[in-house]
């Protein structure tokens, strides 16, 4: 094998699935989608409910086939090497999809089975200690909360130890203590240097896990990483807090170099700037010369939904437009 | 054949756990022998006192497969357990169908079968463990319920021309030939109907449907129509294999991943 030469641990070209139905329009669930994804990283998915996520890691795991387009996955083509494919990534479905009469373990133990893991015991009983389930391990699955099941999926979708993840929703539904849990156990999946890509319409959840996000409706809208999805759409605003504002303070702060917006709201100047590091510096000299006092400064952030809402509505206006 | 065994073991964990499929499994092939049995008993023990039933009120076709040296009364006998190796025929039809259903309703509505089809299993595979998992017990309590009542025969006092005719060919044929093809038949139908349904009583009924070729068969024998005898039965299973390609070419065309998690609803 040769994984190790492997850089991008999915790669995806033109991507296109569109439903057929009889008697009605088809549905482009996922159309045109171009995207990679390194080694290693943590990839958020993000859109709205219908956006084509569960549609592309369905494709992209090898249970659905494309309508057009490529897709590698672990180094292995999609509808070429479809088996290797299957064994070689772990998945979180969309819903649990547990054997609710068969206890924790025998659920864990059918999978471990049908995944060809060597020592089935072993795994088995590993993931289910790590996942704060041992105590309940002969209850059947009927009998637990949401949470607990999320978590004995993500167990199952570990037994074989893939390097590559697909976690669609892992914490929809999920109370927030549970979600909490999932949350933290994703980041220590990321810190043992798996590849996640992970679908989900919680912004915070992206920008907390993530090291990319990819936000999608369809089509892939925008790509980065959270900070540059904010420098992107809205550039780098700085707040500076006055004492008292002087008009007369700001025409020299406009005529600064890389100022790119200047407005005023109550005693505070909100700066939009490329390059705080040079900018503040010059901004905060000619302010103390006019005689102002600085109380404080502070960036301006943009949360991830005000980008994401943002991305929404350009996209909505194009579609229109278009 | 790993996956096949894991995939059967699963289906029996689950479906034993199922009080209306263990009830079906374990009451049905009981009552179908019992019931043989004391129809049996009655009619001999009847009959004992009375002078031989003529061969006259013996229909005029199931002379023929009395064949010579038999009395009328055994040769009434003969005729009676006709009726009931129908029945025997019943359990490899109704069983698998009761597993089956069960079976993948509940797959569909825990929606348990795409993390299942996400595993490196084959969907011959799977079909092939599902398909056995509801079978085999068919086919096992079938072939149960023919030696529970062959043992019980003797005991109720059946003359030794009757006990050979229930050892000879037809009865063989009917219960180690059409029995387990006509259980896979069943849970290939099973299969199909359970895939567009999402009540498993209702995917029970209709593909319970099977069952009227066979009470057909019943009824026409009663009637005097027919009379199953080696050829009927040897046509019957001659059918009944082009029935099972037809049904395992149905049973692997819906049962296809994309097929599976797109148009199952
Ligand atoms: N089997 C299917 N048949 C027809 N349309 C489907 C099917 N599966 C999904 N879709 C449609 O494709 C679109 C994307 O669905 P999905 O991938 O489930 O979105 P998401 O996971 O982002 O919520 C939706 O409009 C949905 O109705
Ligand atoms: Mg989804």
């Amino acid at each position: 094998m040769c994984l190790d030469l492997i850089q991008e641990m999915i790669e995806t070209k033109d991507l296109t699935k569109i439903f057929t139905i009889k008697k009605a329009a088809d549905i482009p669930a996922v159309v045109g989608l171009t995207l990679s994804v390194a080694e290693g990283e943590v990839f958020g998915f993000l859109g709205p409910n219908g956006a084509g996520k569960t549609t592309t890691v369905r494709m992209l795991t090898s249970l659905i086939g494309p309508t057009s387009g490529t897709a590698r996955v672990n180094g292995f083509t999609v509808g070429e090497a479809d088996q290797d494919i299957r064994r070689s990534v772990g998945i979180l479905t969309e819903s649990p999809g547990m054997y609710e009469r068969l206890s924790a373990s025998k659920n864990l133990d059918i999978y471990a089975h049908l995944y060809d893991v060597a020592d089935v015991d072993g795994q088995v009983d590993k993931y289910l200690r790590m996942l704060g389930l041992w105590s309940r391990r002969d209850d059947p699955v009927g009998s637990f909360s949401k949470g607990m099941r999320q978590k004995l999926a993500i167990a199952r979708a570990l037994l074989h130890e893939p390097q590559l993840l697909f976690l669609d929703e892992p914490t929809s539904g999920l109370d927030p203590e549970a979600a909490r849990l999932v949350r933290s156990f994703i980041q220590e999946l990321r810190d043992q240097g798996r590849t996640i890509f992970m679908c989900t319409h919680n912004l915070n959840e992206a920008d907390r896990l993530c090291d990319r996000i990819g936000i999608f409706k369809s089509r892939l809208i925008e790509v980065d990483t959270p900070e540059n999805l904010r420098k992107k759409l809205f550039g780098r605003k700085v707040v500076f807090h006055l004492r008292e504002v002087h008009p007369g303070w700001l025409d020299p702060i406009r005529e600064l170099e890389g100022v790119l917006d200047l407005q005023i709201v109550d005693k505070k100047l909100v700066i939009a700037m490329d390059n705080p590091d040079i900018l503040n510096p010059q901004i905060i000299r000619a302010l103390v010369q006019s005689g102002a006092d600085i109380l404080f400064v502070g960036e301006l952030r943009h949360s991830l939904e005000d980008i994401y809402l943002q991305t929404m509505r350009d996209t909505a206006e194009e579609e229109v437009a278009g | 054949m790993k996956h096949i065994i894991t995939i059967i073991k699963k289906e029996w964990a689950e479906v034993f756990k199922n009080r209306m499929v263990l009830f079906m499994i374990s009451f049905m092939p009981l009552i179908f022998t019992i019931l043989p049995l004391v129809m049996l008993y009655f009619t001999s023990q009847g009959m004992g006192d009375m002078s031989d039933i003529s061969t006259a009120d013996v229909p005029v076709q199931f002379l023929e497969v009395c064949g010579e040296g038999i009395t009328g009364t055994e040769c009434m006998q003969i005729y009676v357990v006709n009726q009931f190796l129908l029945m025997f025929m019943l359990i490899p039809v109704i069983i698998p169908v009761t597993i089956a259903s069960y079976s993948i309703v509940g797959e569909k509505t825990t929606h348990s079968l795409e993390p299942l089809l996400a595993t490196p299993i084959t969907t011959f595979e799977l079909l092939a463990g599902k398909s056995l998992a509801a079978a085999l017990p068919a086919i096992i309590m079938g072939w149960f319920a023919f030696g529970l009542f062959l043992l019980g025969l003797p005991i109720i006092g059946t003359s030794a021309a009757v006990i050979d005719y229930i050892t000879g060919l037809t009865w063989l044929l009917a219960i180690l030939v059409a029995g387990p093809l006509m259980a896979i038949a069943s849970v290939n139908l099973a299969i199909f109907v359970s895939s567009r349904v999402n009540d498993p009583r209702v995917a029970e009924q209709i593909s319970a449907l099977f069952i009227l070729p066979i009470l057909g068969l019943l009824f026409a024998q009663l009637a005097g129509v027919i009379v199953i005898n080696v050829m009927v039965m040897l046509s019957f299973i001659g059918s009944m294999i082009l029935v099972d390609i037809g049904m395992i070419y149905l049973g692997t065309t819906i049962f296809q991943r994309e097929n599976i998690l797109t148009r199952w609803k």
